[in-house]
């Protein structure tokens, strides 16, 4: 199977690890991704915020670029896999507005018919298109004992979900008990990570983040799993600020969902990125998965 | 005799003349339609007087065809029709052009909506002109009624019926009638028990010599027309053989499996295999579940033969298929409730304290599971604090729109409930409360003065995640209070989803099957929403109940009421016209292909071996010109849609065609075959 693949900004330096990681496991599913040539960011939420011709310009270059011998365009990061979704769908929606997207497409030779490239998060790839099990049949170290809080997020699954349940997503659940995980009940799994909150009010943003935290951890994981740089960043990096704010106390590992394919799959931690996050996973691995340690 | 067209333009006050210079039509149809004798407009051409004018020139001028260009002919045809045959005009003589509905209402441009009038009035007096008389057919009346749905308004319908003297068969998939109202526990707004008030209907039905009760039975299929249909209902295999039964119940209390009720008990309670679905059923011969029967599943137990005293139990029973001749029938095919599951951020079935409507019936009813003690889950623990959701799945644009009208108030019955029995506070999270019958307002007051909280908001979610130690081992319910413009957290034991009044899984099946249609929701559309409201457009298939739209037990009460009465009058009347609208076969030119007998919907096409050609039953024809345009050697026609008629009013739609070259219309072919083909 061949799918064009956008990594974005974030996964070529914050989230390196979510970048390597998928490219390792694509290798081992036969995923052909072929980065998208001379690929430019998607704006984030920001671009939106300001003006959405420019937004939508900006973001649909992308998706013009894409190989023409590819349909699928695969998206790691939740932000730019909805904002290039977004731009595709309201270029088809109003077709006036796609055709002042390609006005300006065309100032740069390029043009884009909405509809052309199907958006796929990465999650949606590994679950439809690979399937349970051509899955199972990979795993060689299964994840047995290891407790994981499944985090969605909330820009994968809403607004333009075509994958899973809005409002109780259930994939990544499913994914991880194909690997022998421990899923643990994550009732937070779809609320909000505080997002950009952390630049403009951290008090608001650290709350956000304890809630999380506090689930997973009440609910006995021993990490949570991420398929967002936005969310991980949040509730890795700034883990150690909450707890000088609320004198709490949470270690916890927070991890992308391919690293951990990646590791039931028996490629070396190392390989994957683990050892790049904050709060260390070593510890975890080393008591829950014997032969896992970096 | 040379045809001589009326033509009546209708102003229907500014409703047409508003977009349509009604006058301007009339005065072109007089002077440029072949054969028209008159043409007028008036203001109401549906008032007496106007009918008057239509009898008078019939009478005085002479005409033998008429043109009305008003309203639908669903509204209007008939009485134009009477005004038609009052003068002694045949009234299949009579064309209506709808230039109301389908141009004054859906135009703006007074111009384009004149000039598109012009059009359909030419066509309609185009088609009359080669009308034919009909006379249409009369049809007895068998006096027994067919009613489909033994809860609480077929029930009504069936005994209207029957204590006026006239036979019913009483079809009820489930084991026993009853319907949803056998699960309540109380009714709003007068909090009587809705078992006392029910059973006592249910066994004057069971008992009632008028009565042929049909449970655990399906409607099969439905032919023939009103006042003569015939009706196969399939009678499901109960295993236990009705007529030895003498419902002792010993089978019941003697079998070894127990499952999980789903329906009854909402899947509160349990039921042996072999059951009847709670004490009072009627009739009260219980059925065996195959599906969790021992026997049927390993072929060892027989238990409840063993233990029989008559007998009755036979495993080898076969569905058996009866066959019924009515003239009338009644759908009261009732609702089923949303499936909450579709909602996964209320969590019912992943929270083990969040309970549907039905489950919370079931969990307060005395004959329920609990015996009427509101506890959770765990089956002793009474709530400190319940939330009662409403909206589930209604009002709600990914589901249904559409408002389920009953649920304001069982919200408010379940609060009271609650307060009654429990300690427990209530908060009702509502989007707007609707309580607008009879005595309903008062309900409300009244549940506002024993405490009910009330907070208006539509719920986020429901949610096991505490923030605050208060919130530990408590469902919290999360909403924007909109009254006070800020979100709340409301930790609660219990929560109680609203779910909504859908039509029944199968409704449009059961639509097919007796010619009726359902509306965008998927209820039953009636004859007409406020004047004919439990007719249809099939004559003889009534409709009441909530599968005609969500309604509580007053309103579908009057509904099947209603329904049993509209049937008394067509069998009072005894004899009913049936529009002579039929298709018939030119022997001479059938070839005896049989391309037809097999594309009839009806069933109406059988072949005369003898005579080597199809033959029509015109009792079962409904007119709908399927065979007409199958037949190969066109040996059949449609009475009233002729070929020529169909032309003729084609060519009087496209009267201005070719104009815009300066060409007069083309004399339009007129051979039936080379158009077709």
């Amino acid at each position: 199977m061949k799918y064009a693949y956008y990594p974005g900004c974030s996964l070529e330096c914050s989230s390196a690890a979510y970048d390597i990681s998928v490219r390792e496991v694509a290798d081992v599913l036969q995923l052909h991704l072929r980065e998208v040539d001379d690929w430019n960011c998607c704006g984030a939420t920001e671009y939106f915020s300001q003006d959405e011709l420019t937004a939508c310009s900006v973001i649909a270059r992308n998706l013009a670029l894409v190989d023409p011998q590819l349909d699928q365009l695969v998206a790691p990061c939740a932000a730019c896999y909805l904002n290039l979704k977004k731009t595709d769908h309201l270029m088809a929606e109003e077709p006036a507005f796609g055709a002042k997207v390609n006005e300006a497409l065309a100032a740069g030779g390029l043009h884009y018919d909405a509809g052309r490239v199907r958006v796929r998060h990465l999650l949606d790839v590994v679950y439809t298109d690979i399937g349970e099990t051509a899955i199972r049949d990979k795993v060689v170290r299964p994840l047995t004992g290891l407790k994981v809080a499944p985090y969605y997020g909330c820009q994968v699954v809403r607004p333009l979900n075509s994958f899973d349940n809005p409002e109780h997503p259930t994939r990544l659940d499913e994914l991880f008990t194909w690997l022998g995980a421990d899923v643990v009940n994550y009732p937070l799994k779809s609320h909000c990570c505080g997002g950009h909150m952390t630049q403009i009010s951290e008090a608001q943003a650290f709350e956000l983040i304890r809630r999380l935290l506090q689930c997973a951890v009440e609910n006995g994981a021993d990490m949570i799993l991420c398929m967002c740089p936005m969310c991980q960043l949040n509730l890795d990096a700034y883990q150690r600020q909450v707890n000088n704010y609320f004198s709490t106390s949470y270690n916890i590992p927070i991890v992308f969902f391919t690293q951990m394919l990646g590791l039931a799959f028996g490629i070396e931690p190392g390989k994957l990125g683990i050892g790049k996050e904050i709060i260390p996973i070593e510890p975890v691995l080393r008591a829950k998965l014997s032969g896992a340690t970096a | 005799m040379p045809e001589k067209v009326g033509i009546y333009v209708c102003h229907c006050g500014s409703n047409i003349a508003g977009t349509i210079d009604v006058e301007e039509v009339a005065k072109w149809a007089g002077e440029n339609i072949d054969d028209v004798a008159v043409a007028r407009d008036y203001k109401f051409m549906c008032s007496s007087l106007g009918q008057k004018m239509i009898e008078e020139d019939i009478q005085q001028k002479g005409l033998n065809r008429v043109v009305v260009a008003a309203c639908s002919p669903s509204l209007h045809e008939k009485t134009f029709r009477r005004a038609c045959q009052n003068a002694g005009m045949n009234p299949y003589l009579f064309q209506m052009a709808n230039i109301r509905e389908q141009i004054s209402w859906v135009c703006q441009d007074k111009e384009v909506g004149t000039q598109k009038a012009k059009a359909l009035v030419c066509a309609a007096a185009e088609r009359v002109k080669r009308h034919k008389p009909l006379e249409p057919m009369k049809v007895k009346v068998n006096p027994a009624t067919l009613v489909v749905g033994g809860g609480i308004a077929g029930l009504q319908a069936t005994l209207e019926l029957a204590d006026a003297g006239y036979h019913v068969y009483l079809v009820e998939r489930e084991p026993s009638i009853g319907g949803h109202m056998a699960q309540f526990d109380k009714t709003f707004p007068t909090l009587d028990c809705s078992a006392c008030i029910l059973t006592p209907r249910m066994s004057e039905v069971g008992q009632h010599e008028n009565v042929t009760l049909l449970t655990y039975s399906e409607l099969e299929e439905v032919s023939g027309s009103v006042g003569e249909f015939k009706v196969k209902v399939r009678k499901k295999a109960r295993y236990v053989k009705e007529d030895l039964c003498t419902g002792c119940g010993i089978c019941v209390s003697k079998c070894p499996k127990k499952v999980v009720d789903h329906d009854f008990e909402a899947g509160l309670g349990h039921r042996p295999a072999i059951y009847t679905p709670f004490p009072q059923a009627v009739p009260r011969i219980p059925v065996i579940d195959t599906d969790s029967c021992i026997w049927f599943e390993r072929g060892k137990c027989r238990a409840c033969e063993k233990v029989c005293p008559t007998n009755a139990i036979d495993y080898e029973q076969e569905d058996e298929i009866v066959e019924l001749e009515v003239g009338n029938i009644i759908l009261a095919t009732g609702w089923k409730l949303f499936d909450c599951e579709k909602l996964p951020q209320y969590g019912h079935g992943r929270l083990p304290n969040v309970y549907t409507s039905m489950e919370f019936e079931r969990l307060c009813n005395a004959a329920g599971p609990t015996g009427g003690k509101i506890v959770l889950r765990d089956g002793k623990t009474e709530p400190e604090s319940v939330a009662i959701i409403h909206c589930v799945g209604s009002r709600d644009a990914r589901h249904n729109s559409y408002c389920s009208s009953v649920c304001c108030m069982a919200a408010m019955k379940f609060g009271h409930l609650v307060l009654e029995k429990t300690k427990a506070d209530v908060y009702s999270c509502y989007i707007d409360l609707r309580c607008n019958m009879k005595d309903y307002e008062e309900f409300y007051q009244r549940l506002l003065g024993e405490g009910m909280h009330f907070v208006r908001g539509k719920v986020a979610e429901v949610t096991e995640a505490s923030r605050t130690p208060f919130e530990n081992g408590k469902l919290v319910v999360q909403l924007e209070d909109t009254l006070l413009g800020r979100q709340r957290r409301i930790p609660v034991d219990m929560v109680i989803l609203m779910g909504a009044l859908e039509p029944q899984a199968d409704s449009k099946e059961m639509g097919l099957k007796c010619g009726l249609s359902c509306g965008t929701s998927g209820w039953f559309t009636e004859r007409h929403p406020k004047l004919d409201p439990v007719a249809t457009m099939t004559d003889g298939v009534f409709v009441a109940g909530a599968c005609q739209g969500p309604k509580d037990i007053p309103a579908s009460v009057a509904q099947g009421a209603a329904a049993a009465a509209r049937v008394q009058s067509m069998i009072a009347r005894g004899v009913v016209s049936i529009e002579p609208i039929v298709a018939s076969i030119d022997e001479d030119r059938c070839s005896g292909c049989r391309v037809c007998n097999n594309v009839c919907p009806y069933g109406a096409i059988d072949f005369n071996a003898e005579k080597e050609v199809s033959v029509i039953n015109t009792a079962l024809c409904k007119g709908c010109g399927t065979c007409v345009a199958a037949c190969p050697a066109n040996a059949i026609s449609g009475a009233h849609f002729t070929d020529e008629q169909v032309f003729a009013e084609i060519e009087g739609v496209l009267w201005d065609a070719g104009q815009d070259e300066g060409q007069a219309p083309e004399e339009p072919q007129r051979e039936a075959d080379s158009v077709v083909a």
